[in-house]
């Protein structure tokens, strides 16, 4: 188990860095296929927040990829006092 | 740090509460009691606060917005919707904060007071009409507060019940604290659809929505009321008497890997999953009724009415349950279930209310037309409308608008015909089939979310605890979740994209969090709360 806690840590690792290239594309795009005017703005603010409040969970989830692969889930606290 | 010595005497009757306990004492379990009732009344009353929103999302989007926005008008008061979510997390690290370092009673007396006040204020602002874009901006501001107060109070509140439970038992106290947000949609339900039915679809559209906003700042006049007699937590007031309380929770929580590395992990690990089966469950699936399926205005929120119901006692049956079992493979089922469930429930909901379909053979009867012609707005095109009420042999009923506009200009092309369906009834097995399925979903909803208190609360020390299992929590239910029906009607919304495409991202997200907890989650959780 140790051992594919730390092989996942690996692909949590990449998977943040994935969404976000992902979330980029799709604005991308959609902001293109928006109509001119109101609808383009609306779009792209939609856009800009989706991608201002993932950025941080993905960087969150690069970070448990890397104490994950640094084998810090190996063993949990048992005790607050452990913490 | 020298003791507080006025706190010390004000709680020298709870401080023999934290020994271990047994649920047969009778005075510690009628004390418990009494702080479930207090905590859970004001929570459901916050809850019910930032639901009317949602639930009113439609005729906000109408009040707030240019009338002739449409879908857009829709997508932005979610969006609006979805700040007061995204700004939870922030709450979380003020009041968490606050909590950790004044206490719990008098943090979450604060956001009780600030949720009423700026729920109250909802319902005074004028609409679109009177003041134009003022009107949104000043909702969207006080939804901010909104969102504020909410991300300050849970966490106190479960860990206020938690910090007062006896060993062996946490799961099952903290439970009602569980029920409360599930009540708190149901009473903001069940209050719009009384005060339409009272006063009137007409003038509910036009004035009446304000009446819960309104009637807000009376809940909270009781709650505020009998929270004030509430002593601080005892666990918490041991802490302080020697002098062990954090002098800094947010560097504590956030900056110590020991500790950040938990709060990560119950994050993705479990609020991640639970957040969005929890929105999908109680929210997506109303507005999908009401939005795709074009169910009736009632009938969409009734459905949700009985579903939360027969549910609602389920919350305490997984909790009590998590206290023997274990919390993780509760949570975990009940995110397995939705992702594997939620397509064929939601197509099913499709296909039972497809009408378009039902009536080339099963129409019973039709009125006679009534056809409005006008203009569209701002222009100079001719529109003509033409509406009947259909009967189907099934006993489904339903209004369809066909809607033709005639360009001034002759020689521009002539805009396809539209035919717009509305106000869908359904037949009674058909009801109870869709009422059964949202039960289920609700039930998911119980199991993720029923032990869920009581797992955070013991992942984290007493010292930082408010601090460090509110921000997980509320990135879980108000980033993750909070962004189900308005991610899930962007996504539906797009071109080539199916009225199910929007299911994605719930099911993907508790996918993810559900093989996150299997592998890195323990089944047995710290059950001394008192460090």
């Amino acid at each position: 188990m140790n051992g594919l806690k730390k092989l996942l840590g690996i692909v949590w690792m990449l998977l943040g860095p994935v969404i976000i290239a992902f979330l980029f594309m799709q604005a991308i795009d959609k902001i293109a296929a928006s109509a001119e005017g109101v609808a383009r703005t609306n779009t792209t603010l939609q856009w800009f927040i989706i991608i201002l409040i993932f950025i941080p969970i993905c960087a969150g989830l690069v970070i448990f990829g890397y104490y994950a692969w640094k084998g810090e889930y190996e063993h949990l606290p048992e005790s607050s006092s452990d913490l | 740090m020298k003791p507080d010595l006025r706190l010390i005497e004000l709680n020298v009757s709870f401080l023999t509460i934290p020994k271990p306990m047994h649920s047969t004492d009778k005075n510690v379990t009628q004390s418990i009691t009494q702080v479930i009732a207090a905590s859970s009344l004001g929570t459901l009353i916050e809850w019910y606060d930032f639901y009317i929103f949602g639930s009113l999302a439609v005729i906000i989007g109408q009040q707030l917005f240019p009338s002739d926005a449409g879908a857009s008008a829709l997508i932005n008061t979610l969006a609006i919707f979805a700040a007061g979510f995204i700004v939870r997390p922030f709450g979380a690290l003020v009041f968490g904060r606050l909590g950790d370092l004044i206490g719990r009673k008098y943090t979450f007396l604060l956001t009780l007071v600030l949720m009423g006040g700026s729920t109250f204020l909802i319902g005074l602002i004028p609409s679109y009409s009177s003041i134009g874009y003022a009107a949104p901006i000043l909702v969207l501001i006080l939804r901010l507060v909104q969102g504020l107060a909410l991300g300050g109070e849970y966490g106190g509140a479960a860990t206020y019940v938690a910090e007062h439970a006896p060993v062996g038992r946490r799961g099952f106290f903290t439970s009602w604290i569980q029920t409360t947000a599930t009540l708190g949609l149901f009473l903001s339900l069940g209050v719009i659809v009384l005060t339409k039915n009272i006063i009137g679809a007409d003038k509910f559209a036009d004035w009446g929505w304000r009446i819960p906003f309104l009637l807000s700042i009376l809940l909270v006049g009781v709650s505020v009321y009998i929270r004030m007699k509430m002593h601080e937590s005892p666990v918490f007031s041991k802490l302080k008497a020697e002098g062990k309380i954090s002098s800094n929770p947010l560097k504590e929580s956030f900056q110590k890997k020991a500790n950040f590395k938990m709060v990560l992990l119950a994050l993705f690990g479990a609020t991640m999953g639970q957040g969005v089966i929890w929105y999908t469950g109680q929210f997506y699936a109303q507005s999908f009724l009401e939005n795709t399926c074009k169910l009736d205005f009632n009938e969409s929120r009734y459905i949700l009415l009985w579903a939360i119901l027969f549910a609602t006692p389920f919350f305490v049956v997984f909790g009590t349950w998590s206290d023997k079992v274990g919390r993780k493979w509760i949570m975990l089922a009940g995110m397995l279930l939705g992702v594997v469930f939620y397509r064929p429930i939601y197509q099913y909901f499709i296909d039972a209310t497809n009408v378009k379909e039902f009536e080339k053979t099963e129409l019973k009867s039709a009125t006679s037309p009534i056809v409005e012609r006008g203009l569209v707005k701002d222009t100079k095109d001719s529109i003509i409308t033409t509406t009947s009420f259909k009967t189907l042999q099934s006993g489904m009923t339903f209004k369809e608008s066909n809607v033709i506009i005639i360009p001034d200009d002759v020689l521009a092309p002539m805009p396809e015909p539209q035919t717009i369906i509305k106000d869908v009834t359904l037949p009674r097995s058909t009801y109870i089939t869709i009422i059964m399925l949202v039960f289920f979903q609700v039930l998911l909803v119980t199991m993720v979310y029923g032990p869920i208190a009581a797992f955070l609360v013991e992942l984290f020390p007493t010292q930082i605890r408010y601090t460090s299992m509110s921000l997980p929590y509320h990135i879980g239910n108000g980033v993750f979740g909070g962004l189900v029906p308005f991610i899930a009607t962007l996504v539906a919304s797009f071109s080539g994209s199916t009225p199910l495409s929007g299911l994605w991202y719930p099911i993907g997200i508790a996918a993810l969090s559900f093989v996150i907890g299997a592998v890195y989650i323990d089944n047995k959780g710290d059950k001394n709360v008192m460090d």
